[in-house]
């Protein structure tokens, strides 16, 4: 039986070495970003978050108009556009894809969106091998596990677990240097660059009035999974949507900077369609998979509607205390922390995730570094509102809810309330049932001798 | 129902309103471009370029330009783009240096193999120290990705201030070509424990040549 959400938590807690390096990893994209937003680094970062919030607002209010503008305009370039309802759908066209071109290998960059689809093992299961290409996603892939963060996905490892996967699946000598573990999988990949006969690579931006896709990566492994194999599939989400290239002026500005301190990462990558005539090298082919998956059913609550906005970065996961504490594999789904929280009971459905938008303690931090501005912790407000009516409905938690509607009685009855808590000075809480869980991480505070009620009363009377 | 069809009926739907009939007008995109003069921009890329560990030269001419690139090639095997600036400043004919390849096979078997990718840059991008590379006849992709050193070679007219003046200047990179690539710095990465490593898949060396 699969871990519980109280159970994986208990195990990362237990986990010093895998806290000390969650904590060291988010600690140091925490000061990169820091040093980058500053005032005296981008004075205008305040204005760039309010532009970037009023265009993805109003991508998103005029998502079928874009995304049809899009389409017009990869074909223009000759690519082509795949529109797809569900995961399953998504493999389906690079299945297609790789029997028309008689394909045995793909090459994969970082995306998260293929993660939400699990391709990898859909691909593998007819026959395909399909090699992720960014060291980390090579290291989560040979562990046969999860990213276990948006934009670092290996970031609960050291130095000292990859030397021992590397020993144990690629049969090299036991080394902690990290410079020589990049080499190592430099060396493999490489050659699997060459030989693949399709590229997969997410998107960052999908540019309405250039039919383009932007990527943007630091290693230049997005750059050889699109440049080298003779067939490009971009896999996107369809709220990853602008509507011109020029706004990536405020984006890009954003991204980087928010996700790991960079003004600009190594590799910005804007590619629309196939190679054309005359050109060098590049793909014969331009394919771009555009993934409802749920996002059409996300656009139903305007009050939630803004969790589309979201651009990926991870600062929200880096700065969240929870996130931080209890790590990215202790969520249920691909998006782990703040957003994950937001996202995931809004495409498994909340009765599927109940727990999640209480996996925060509402500091609103998440909110404040947000490059572009999605007021998370009211989205989460507004989905524990949606777990107690649900459980309302199926009758479940009544202890809970006795307890509110005593609780809401009382305190409209002033004499009532009053004796209430005289009575309850007296009596001592009994540390059982959900009391005592409640205790299990908190203090009782010491009461004083007599409540602020008795001595008001007393300093009248005097 | 296409998928199509059905995920453009349910957006409709959940936004509460039918198709639109005319174009929705976005927010006015923000760009603003400051008076950078152009020793200015040159200085700046000139920094931006070694604070992110790459090589960052300013020369007077061609002729400077091509002597710099010799010293560091060394007439080891290099790969050099179309581009008509390197071949009229004498780079292509430097020994060492094939150049003038447009057939993709042949050029990807060089780029595997050299030790060197040399290109120009059809801007760059001070504030960031960024080339801007437009994949054309002149300019094949893989130059600047597969060999270990990256040498880019730009004329000092082509620095723009940043972000917001390239757009200004090229509204639409996809009129002109199918890739556009901004390159900042060596590739790198940080995936374990957030420590920086440069060379994982691209160049792990970048030297920029500022002629003029």
């Amino acid at each position: 039986m699969p871990e519980t959400f109280d159970q994986k938590i208990a195990t990362t807690l237990a986990d010093s070495r895998l806290q000390t390096a969650i904590y060291t990893a988010t600690n140091r994209l925490i000061s990169h970003r820091k040093a980058v937003v500053s005032a005296d680094a981008l004075p205008d970062y305040q204005e760039l978050r309010t532009q970037a919030n009023a265009v993805k607002a109003h991508t998103i209010e005029n998502l079928d108009w874009y995304l049809e503008e899009f389409e017009r305009n990869v074909l223009d370039h000759g690519g082509h556009v795949h529109w797809c309802r569900s995961a399953a759908d998504v493999a389906d066209v690079v299945l297609e894809t790789a029997k028309r071109r008689g394909a045995r290998m793909i090459v994969k960059s970082k995306s998260m969106t293929t993660e939400e689809v699990d391709l990898n093992e859909r691909l593998e299961h007819h026959g395909l091998q399909s090699v992720e290409s960014d060291f980390g996603e090579y290291i989560i892939q040979l562990m046969h596990t999860r990213p276990y963060h948006i934009v670092a996905p290996a970031l609960h490892l050291t130095r000292y677990d990859v030397a021992d996967l590397f020993e144990r699946a690629l049969g090299v000598p036991n080394d902690p240097v990290i410079e020589n573990q990049c080499r190592t999988a430099r060396g493999v990949l490489r050659e699997k660059f060459l030989e693949a006969d399709i590229g997969i690579s997410g998107a960052n931006f999908l540019i309405a009035d250039s039919g383009a896709v932007t990527i943007v990566e630091n290693e230049g492994n997005a750059r050889l999974s699109t440049s080298a194999p003779k067939v490009h599939i971009a896999v996107a989400g369809i709220e990853k949507l602008i509507p011109r290239a020029q706004d990536l002026g405020t984006f890009l500005k954003l991204l980087g900077r928010s996700a790991t301190g960079q003004p600009l990462t190594v590799y910005t990558s804007f590619l629309a369609g196939p190679k054309r005539s005359g050109e060098v090298d590049g793909p014969e082919e331009f394919h771009v998979v555009l993934l409802d998956g749920g996002r059409t059913k996300l656009l139903a609550d305007p009050e939630k509607r803004e969790s589309l906005y979201c651009i990926r970065c991870g600062a929200c996961l880096n700065h969240c205390p929870v996130y931080r504490k209890i790590g990215g594999h202790s969520f249920p789904w691909v998006y782990s922390g703040p957003i994950g929280a937001i996202l995931t009971p809004q495409f498994v459905g909340v009765e599927n995730a109940p727990q999640l938008p209480f996996a925060s303690s509402l500091c609103g931090a998440c909110a404040e570094v947000c490059p572009v501005k999605i007021d998370i912790p009211k989205i989460l407000l507004e989905l524990r509102a949606e777990v107690k009516t649900a459980e309302k409905q199926n009758g479940e938690n009544q202890l809970e809810r006795a307890a509110f509607s005593a609780f809401a009685y009382m305190a409209v009855r002033p004499k009532l309330w009053a004796r209430a808590l005289g009575f309850g000075r007296k009596l001592p809480i009994p540390p059982v049932g959900p009391v005592a869980a409640w205790l299990s991480e908190r203090e009782m505070p010491k009461l004083p001798a007599k409540s602020f009620r008795e001595l008001w009363k007393q300093r009248k009377s005097a | 129902m296409t998928a199509r069809e059905a995920i453009l009926r349910d957006i409709r739907h959940n936004l509460g309103r039918g198709a639109s009939l005319v174009a929705p007008v976005p927010p006015a995109a923000r760009l603003n471009v400051p008076k950078v003069s152009i020793s200015d921009r040159i200085e700046l890329m000139l920094d931006r370029v070694i604070a992110l560990a790459g090589r960052a030269v300013r020369v007077k001419s061609g002729a400077d330009a091509v002597e710099y690139v010799a010293g560091v090639t060394g007439g080891r095997r290099s790969i050099a783009s179309n581009s008509e600036f390197l071949r009229e400043a004498g780079i292509t004919a430097l020994p060492g240096v094939a150049s003038g390849v447009t057939d993709a096979e042949q050029l990807r078997g060089l780029c595997a193999t050299a030790d060197f990718g040399i290109t120009s840059a059809d801007y760059a991008l001070a504030d960031t120290g960024s080339l801007v590379m437009f994949a054309s006849p002149a300019d094949a992709r893989l130059i600047s990705l597969l060999p270990p050193v990256h040498i880019a070679v730009v004329p000092a007219n082509r620095l723009l201030s940043g972000l917001d003046e390239f757009y200004t200047l090229v509204p639409k990179p996809a009129d002109r070509t199918s890739s556009t690539v901004f390159i900042t710095g060596p590739s790198r990465t940080a995936d374990i424990e957030q420590l920086l490593i440069r060379g994982v898949h691209g160049p792990g060396e970048i030297h920029v040549v500022v002629v003029g």
